[in-house]
Order: structure tokens, then sequence, then C-alpha cells
């Protein structure tokens, strides 16, 4: 467990409530707001600059992901998901697929497995490094905000070498991946990882040290941990407020698991950040630290790539064969149509599962209902935004306009994931 | 430590309500056991009572309420109930996790809330009233959360078609006259 600085005595700020039918002044902030980070809507009751209540508007981007989960089959909806989190779309591309294949019962290659971790840890840095940049953006130092977006630049780079699209990713498939890794992307994404603890460090200098900063976040919309645990907060804001609870390391999968190569693999090695303070800064440290640790993860297991498939067998007529067999056998050709037939596809076994990731908002999962067809029957997203949200009020209440400001962009709140 | 080792879960259950039938079972059947999830099922007049135990009782010590979903079963094959309102519990302490499921049917579409248990139940069960149209009673603040007020229908149901039933189409215009 990682120990952060200056824990001592520090309270958090904290106002006498005011009396209710003072003078109070109404003020809408959002839902275009260039400070709010996407369409969310608050209403603030001030009581000079203080705040006293904030009411919360959502569903401005409100698009029905859930009702077209149960029109689209389980390779499609993949789309759909690239659109949830899209600050780090291909850990949601990640989660959604390690879900399907929960239903389905499928184990994917190790391979797959260290490809799907690799991506999931560089999705977690490419989030973290908006969500660090923005919180500084957002309290005036724009900086540490542009080197974050140089880095992230490199990672969309990387993403776009992988297949093709810088943001709408869609590269899993159920049972594997779209396509397999080209020869130059392990030394791309080997070039970043030696170029990134340079950024962080120069994000650190910045930050970490600077009065400014710390005045403005320490102390600012704090939880305490029996407070983030019933709120059902998860990620880096129940950790940096004390919360142990890192799935990676509670319920592993993929390379985070013992044996995930069937030969006794070790998983891979990392230290789940973890923080005291509950507050804007502590969120900020929690979030620097995993970077870090995501790195170290992708130091593993970017040199020891195993070889061998992508995708788990098509025999078993689970997943789409490879393009070549397609365009150069019959047998593949009829296949392939099989599977992407509206009455034939993909044929699951009935019942419910929940599968889940760690992404960088917290724990992403997908609760999915089948009924034996081809589509899911229903296809419920626990979107950690949505549930981080709730608590925001009560982290407001008390502070001042601005402070709303950091206390938002300290949460790292994703429009898209929190409407669907 | 397993995380979905629940027996000592539903030992500790079924000393506390010895009355109730909690059918408990898997999700779905695994060939592996290890990885099934359990899921109870519960009526709405012991809910509230359960779920509390589920929460104070130390071997059970559900401290977190990691979802709060529905599904609408009514074209699922052998399904009896319309709705089922699903509960998914997360102990963050022991790190194991239970599912149970509540079933209702028109036309009474009422579920007690589980705000007074775990606060972040509150925009989760207003979600749920909001695209299936469950009433949660006692809920503090139960408005619609995605869509708006004065939205007539509950989109997530299984009779609501995909492409919607004209809404969009026929809500009324602001114009420069009217406005």
């Amino acid at each position: 467990m990682t120990q952060t600085a200056s824990t001592t005595n520090f309270e958090p700020t904290t106002y006498a409530p005011v009396e209710p039918g003072g003078d109070l002044w109404t003020l809408n902030l959002g839902p275009q707001h260039p400070a709010c980070h996407g369409t969310l809507r608050h209403v603030l009751e001030l009581d000079g600059e203080r705040v006293v209540a904030c009411t919360i508007h959502i569903g401005y981007l409100h698009s029905g992901f859930e009702k077209l989960g149960e029109h689209l089959n389980y390779n499609q909806y993949v789309v759909v998901t690239d659109r949830m989190n899209y600050v780090s779309p291909i850990a949601n591309n990640v989660v959604w697929h390690h879900a399907c294949e929960k239903l389905f019962g499928i184990e994917i290659t190790p391979r797959c497995k260290v490809i799907r971790t690799i991506i999931a840890e560089l999705a977690r840095i490419q989030d973290h490094l908006l969500c660090v940049g923005a919180a500084a953006l957002d309290l005036g130092g724009f900086t540490a905000f542009l080197y974050g977006f140089n880095e992230r630049e490199h990672l969309n780079d990387i993403f776009e070498e992988l297949c093709g699209a810088r943001f709408t990713t869609s590269y899993t498939r159920v049972g594997g991946l779209m396509s397999d890794i080209s020869e130059r992307w392990p030394r791309m994404v080997r070039e970043f990882c030696q170029r990134l603890p340079a950024a962080l460090d120069d994000v650190e200098k910045l930050l970490t040290k600077n009065r400014i900063f710390i005045e403005r976040a320490r102390g600012v919309g704090y939880i305490s941990k029996e407070d983030a645990i019933d709120w059902g907060l998860t990620g880096p804001l129940a950790r940096s407020a004390g919360v142990r609870r890192d799935l990676r390391k509670d319920e592993p999968y993929l390379c985070y698991a013992d044996n995930w190569d069937g030969h006794g693999s070790s998983a891979v090695n990392f230290k789940v950040a973890i923080s005291e303070m509950g507050d804007c800064y502590g969120r900020y440290l929690v979030r620097l630290e995993e970077m870090r640790q995501s790195l170290l993860i992708v130091d593993q297991l970017i040199d020891n790539i195993p070889s061998g498939p992508i995708n788990v067998p098509a025999d078993d007529k689970k997943t789409l064969p490879d393009k070549s067999e397609i365009y150069f056998s019959i047998e593949g050709l009829i296949h392939h149509f099989e599977q992407v037939m509206t009455n034939r596809g993909h044929q699951p076994p009935v019942g419910e599962s929940y599968g889940a990731n760690e992404c960088a908002n917290g724990e992403l999962g997908f609760y999915l209902v089948s009924d034996g067809g081809n589509c899911a029957y229903r296809a419920r997203c626990r979107p950690p935004s949505f549930i981080n949200y709730q608590c925001f009020p009560n982290l407001v209440v008390g502070h001042q306009i601005s402070d709303v400001i950091a206390v938002l962009s300290s949460m790292n709140i994703i429009a898209a994931e929190l409407d669907r | 430590m397993n995380p979905y080792d629940v027996s000592l879960v539903l030992q500790a259950l079924g000393e506390a309500f010895p009355n109730i039938d909690l059918r408990a079972k898997p999700l779905m059947p695994k060939a592996n056991a290890e990885d099934e999830q359990t899921c109870i099922t519960l009526d709405r007049d012991n809910l509230i009572d359960v779920m509390t135990f589920l929460k104070t009782d130390s071997r059970c010590a559900f401290s977190q309420l990691c979802d709060l979903t529905c599904v609408d079963y009514m074209d699922f094959p052998d399904a009896s109930d319309r709705f089922g309102v699903t509960y998914s519990l997360l102990s963050i302490e022991k790190g194991h996790r239970i599912w149970a499921k509540c079933f209702v049917n028109e036309p009474n579409l009422q579920v007690p809330s589980v705000t007074c248990v775990w606060r972040g139940a509150e925009w989760l069960e207003r979600e749920v009233w909001d695209l299936f149209g469950v009433k949660f009673t006692d809920h503090p603040d139960l408005r619609r959360i995605v869509t708006w007020e004065g939205f007539g229908s509950h989109p997530l149901r299984k009779d609501y078609p995909l492409r919607g039933i004209g809404e969009r189409e026929d809500y009324a215009k602001l114009t420069r006259e009217s406005a």
C-alpha cells in the first residue's frame, strides 16, 4: 500500500450550516458550462459565495444504451461501449467482453489476456492523465493539463496502431480480439513507458507541492470512509478515502490472477494506491500513483507477450473466424455467415451473469441476462460515474462556488457514462 | 479467499429468518462451482428486514450496495413474474457478493425503498422507476432521473419499442409566439 505524504492534523474545511429561510440566491451551473466537463447541471443554493444546497439534474446525454443492448448482438454492442466512458474507451470494450465471456463460459487465450491487460492499463493511464490534467486546469494550472494531453496523444497513436481508431476503438470480440497486434506496436508501447515517467514527474513538480494547488484541493470535497462505502463509491474516489478495494486484487481476472496462462505464471506485480485523505488532493495523489503502478504492469507484460492465437478456436462456433479463412475457404465463409445471421449467431446458455473490472473510475460491470438468443435479453451496465456522482451534493455543501468546480473535476464524471 | 463463498451468509440468513424461503440458487449454473454467483429471492414484505440483516450482521457484512437494477421478464422463457428488481450486494471487508431479487407484477408495482439501508440506492431506484415504472415506497425523492418529467413511458420495458412511441415527435414545441 502506498503511503502518501502530509497527512498530519488537517481538519477538513466545514462551515456552520445556515438557518433555512435566509436570503439565498439560486445559481444554475451547467449544463453548458466549460468547467462542467460534459452536460451536467447543478442548481446551487447560495448564501453569498457559499453553497447551502445543491441539486443535480442529469439525463441530458441519455441515449438508451441499455435498450440498444437488447437489440444488438454481443459483438455489435462493443461499438456502443466505446461511447460510454469516452476518455478510456478501450477499457469499456475489455469489460463488455469480459462479462460476455463470463456468460458464455469462454476462457480466452493467454496472448489475448496479456494484450487485454496491457490495453486496460494503458486506458487507465489515458483516463487519469486527463483527470489529473483537468483538475489542475480547473484550478488555474494550465501547464499540467498540456503535459497530460501531450502524453494522451501518444496513447492515441498507440491505439490507432492497434485498431485503426484513436477513440472509438471497438477492439475486443467475443473470445478474442479484432486483430492481432502489429510488429511495431510493442515498440511503441515500450517507448511510451520510457517517456511517461518524465511527464509524470513534471506534473508532480508543478502540482504536488504547489501551495496554490494544495490550498485549493486539500480538505475540499472531503468524504469519510464510512460514507464512501455507504454511497457505493468505487475506484480512486473510494481508495482516496481509505477503502482498500481494488477488483484487480480482490476478484482477480486477466493477468491479475495467478496461473492466468494455465502454466503457473504468477499474477502481475503491483501495489494498490491508497490514501486516507478523502479530499481532492488525496484523489489527485491516488490517481498519480495508479498511473505509475499501471506503467509497472505494462512494463512486466510488454516484453513477454506469449505467442499463439488471439482468439479461442473457431470450431466451437463462438468466435468469428479469421478474415483469411472467410475470404479463402468455403468453411470459413459459412461459419462467418452463420455467426452474423440474426436467426443463428451466438447461442449463450440461458441465465444471468455479472462481470466487472476495475476501470479508471471504479468498478465498471455488466449484468447480462440471456434467454439463449443472439442478443442479450438485458444488458445492464453498472456505471461508476453514475454511482459516484450521487454523493456530490454532500461533498460541496459548505464550500464556495469555486470549490464546486474543484470537486467536480477531481471526481472525473463522464457524462456519457453517467446518462448512458 | 474465494469471493463467492456465500454458504456462511446463507447459513446466517437461515438462522435469522427460519420462516422465509430464500430460494437460493446460482444466477447461472457453472461447471466450476467457485465461479457461481448466488441469488436469493425476497418478497416485498420481508425485503427491508433481510437487507438490514445482510448489512449489519457480522457474518454477512454487505456494507455496499453495488448495483440495483430491474429486469422485465415479459418475454423470458418460462418466467412467471413480470419485473425482477435485482440487488447486487458487496461486502468490502469480506470480499463476497450476493444477489437478491424481488419480483413484482402489475398492477401492484411497488417495492420498499432500501435507501434507509444504503444511501447509495437513491439514484439507482430513481433510475428503475424512470425506466421500468416500478415504484419504491418511502423513497425520499422519487423523480424521473434520465428522462424528463412529463415523459409518460418507461422505455426499458419490453413492450416499449426501440424507436419509441412518438414522444419526440409529439412533444410540445416552443415557438417564438408562445414563449
